[in-house]
This record gives structure tokens, C-alpha cells and sequence, in this order.
């Protein structure tokens, strides 16, 4: 096939694609339309229901509170797997590696913004049902200041502040965690998950009964999770500039 | 809300150009980064600040990360 007809062939379908595209947005429904009965059910009943002011976390930690239990062992176990594929080959643990930083200006700003993203992760991890937010996107806000400590200081400095023992011990009862409170639950006669604590007032802290636990859980889950994935490609890269183990 | 939606949609079909028109993998990862800052964009626009707080970091800043690594080891073991 020459250069030629191949470029009308992409020409003919791109315009069918182009009109395909076309027809079907002018049919898309209006911004904010929404036909789901039970997003609408949901929207007026949980706030009085479970006392909690961001729905999304209503769902995610209570009505679908079995389903996010699913979707943190899969994380779970991704991470181990990435953990268990990379370490293999690493026999021995690598030399730490010596590399500081040397732009002060990048250095200035990495640690100020590593302060600012560890409070907003917390922030959002904590008021993850009041306003839009929650363990999981708190978890990784939370993961992303540790990798602004190696960013912004050294693969040593980060290193120190995440010790493999106790980010593996956080992932494991961050996961563990979200279980035990799912079993607390049958122990006192309820089904699997079911509340535990009382609901409270909508848009306080101590609101939603079970939901804070859960996504406590979750947001250790998530950070440690992301951290141990950080430290397994982190660690790979110091490997590979350890100038004595560099393959020639 | 109709314009600032409008804007920010072409702004992605512009960014997602980029990432399809770079060849160089190292300068892909950062601008497939910025691609992904401009979706977070679009799922504020969108009143979606869930998926945009999870978007900011895991495509800005963890997947390029992985990626970077990915692409060392792949270089090094040439």
C-alpha cells in the first residue's frame, strides 16, 4: 500500500469518524441532566440517613462500604505483586546512594511544599465525608508529600522517613483494618459492615458512624500502598545509579 | 459555564495532539503529565473534585514517576 492511498483511506475514515462524533454530540443530554433513579434516591436520603454532607463518601464507605473493601485488596495486592516482581532480583539490599539536591531554590521549595501536602492530605483524608475528598484521595495527596522529600532532598532523606517495616506494617492494617471493622460489625449481631457508632450531626467531624473508621482505614491504606510502590521503583533507580553496579 | 467548558474541552483535544505528536519518551512522560493537569482541570470544570484530587496525583506526579524509572532501567539494561 503506497503512502498515497494509505492517506486517503485515513482521510475517508477520519471523516466518518469526525461526522460519528459530531452526531453523537449533538444528541448528549444537557450539563447536569441526570436520569439515574438511584444517584437521586441517594442524594435525598443520605444526608439524613447516614449524617453525612459529601454523598459520594455515604456510598463509598456505607451503602457500597463491601464493594470499596474490594477495590483496597486489589490495590492490595497489586502493590504486593509490584513489590514481589521487583525485589526478586535484588539479592542484596542496594548501597544507598549519595544524591543531594543542589539547586537550592528547588530544594526551598520542595520542603515547604512537602509541609503543605502532607497537612492537605491529611485535611482531605479527614473530612473526607463532609467535603469532596476520602481515604483514597487523601491517600495518595499523603504519598505524594513523602515522594516531594526525595524530590526535593535525597533518595537517603527519603529513605529514613519511609522505613519499609512501617510502611508495610500501614499497609497491611490499613487493609486488615477496613476487615476487622467490617467483622466488628457481624460480632454484635449486625450484617457484615453495617454501622457501628452513632451517626451524629451532618457536616461535624464526628458524623457518620462507621464512614470515619472506614475511611481511616482506606487513607493509611492508600498512602502505604503508594509509598511501598515509591520505595520498590525508588529503590530500582538507586541500583541503576550506584556507579559500581552500573552495567557497562 | 458553557464557554469555560468549551475552552477547557479544546484545550484537552489540544493536549492529547501533543502527547500523539511527541516521539521523544522522556519529553512524552512530562507532556503526557501536563496533559493529565489539564484533565484535572476539565473534572473541576465538570464538578467532578473527587476524581480531579485523585487525578492530580496519581497522573502527574505517580504515573510519570513509574514511567521515568521504567524507562531508566530500560535504557541501562541496553
Amino acid at each position: 500500500m503506497t503512502r498515497r492511498v494509505r492517506l486517503a483511506l485515513f482521510g475517508v475514515a477520519a471523516c466518518g469518524l469526525a461526522a460519528l462524533l459530531l452526531w453523537s454530540i449533538t444528541g448528549l443530554p444537557k450539563f447536569g441532566d441526570y436520569h439515574g433513579a438511584y444517584g437521586k434516591i441517594l442524594n435525598k436520603r443520605a444526608p439524613q440517613e447516614r449524617q453525612t454532607s459529601n454523598v459520594v463518601a455515604a456510598v463509598v464507605f456505607d451503602y457500597r462500604g463491601f464493594d470499596t473493601m474490594g477495590e483496597e485488596l486489589i490495590l492490595f495486592a497489586a502493590v504486593m505483586g509490584v513489590a514481589m516482581l521487583l525485589r526478586e532480583p535484588r539479592e542484596e539490599e542496594a548501597p544507598v546512594p549519595e544524591d543531594p539536591v543542589r539547586s537550592d531554590a528547588l530544594r526551598a521549595f520542595g520542603v515547604s511544599l512537602a509541609g503543605a501536602t502532607l497537612v492537605l492530605g491529611l485535611w482531605i483524608v479527614a473530612h473526607g465525608y463532609v467535603t469532596p475528598g476520602g481515604g483514597f484521595q487523601g491517600g495518595v495527596v499523603l504519598a505524594a508529600a513523602f515522594l516531594l522529600v526525595w524530590l526535593a532532598g535525597s533518595y537517603r532523606a527519603y529513605r529514613g522517613l519511609a522505613r519499609a517495616p512501617f510502611v508495610e506494617l500501614a499497609e497491611g492494617s490499613g487493609a486488615g483494618g477496613y476487615v476487622v471493622i467490617g467483622l466488628c460489625a457481624l460480632l454484635i449481631g449486625d450484617a457484615f459492615l453495617h454501622n457501628l457508632l452513632p451517626y451524629g450531626v451532618a457536616g461535624k467531624l464526628s458524623s457518620g458512624g462507621s464512614i470515619p473508621l472506614l475511611n481511616w482505614a482506606s487513607g493509611l491504606e492508600v498512602t502505604a500502598a503508594f509509598v511501598l510502590l515509591f520505595n520498590e521503583f525508588l529503590s530500582e533507580r538507586a541500583v541503576l545509579i550506584d556507579p559500581t553496579r552500573r552495567p557497562s | 459555564m458553557v464557554p469555560l467548558q468549551a475552552t477547557i474541552t479544546i484545550l484537552v483535544a489540544l493536549g492529547a495532539l501533543a502527547v500523539a505528536l511527541t516521539s521523544d519518551l522522556v519529553r512524552l512522560v512530562i507532556v503526557s503529565s501536563a496533559y493529565t493537569l489539564l484533565l484535572v482541570v476539565l473534572f473541576v470544570v465538570l464538578q467532578a473534585p473527587d476524581v480531579a484530587l485523585s487525578m492530580l496525583v496519581v497522573g502527574t506526579i505517580g504515573y510519570p514517576l513509574v514511567l521515568f524509572v521504567a524507562i531508566r532501567r530500560d535504557r541501562a539494561d541496553d
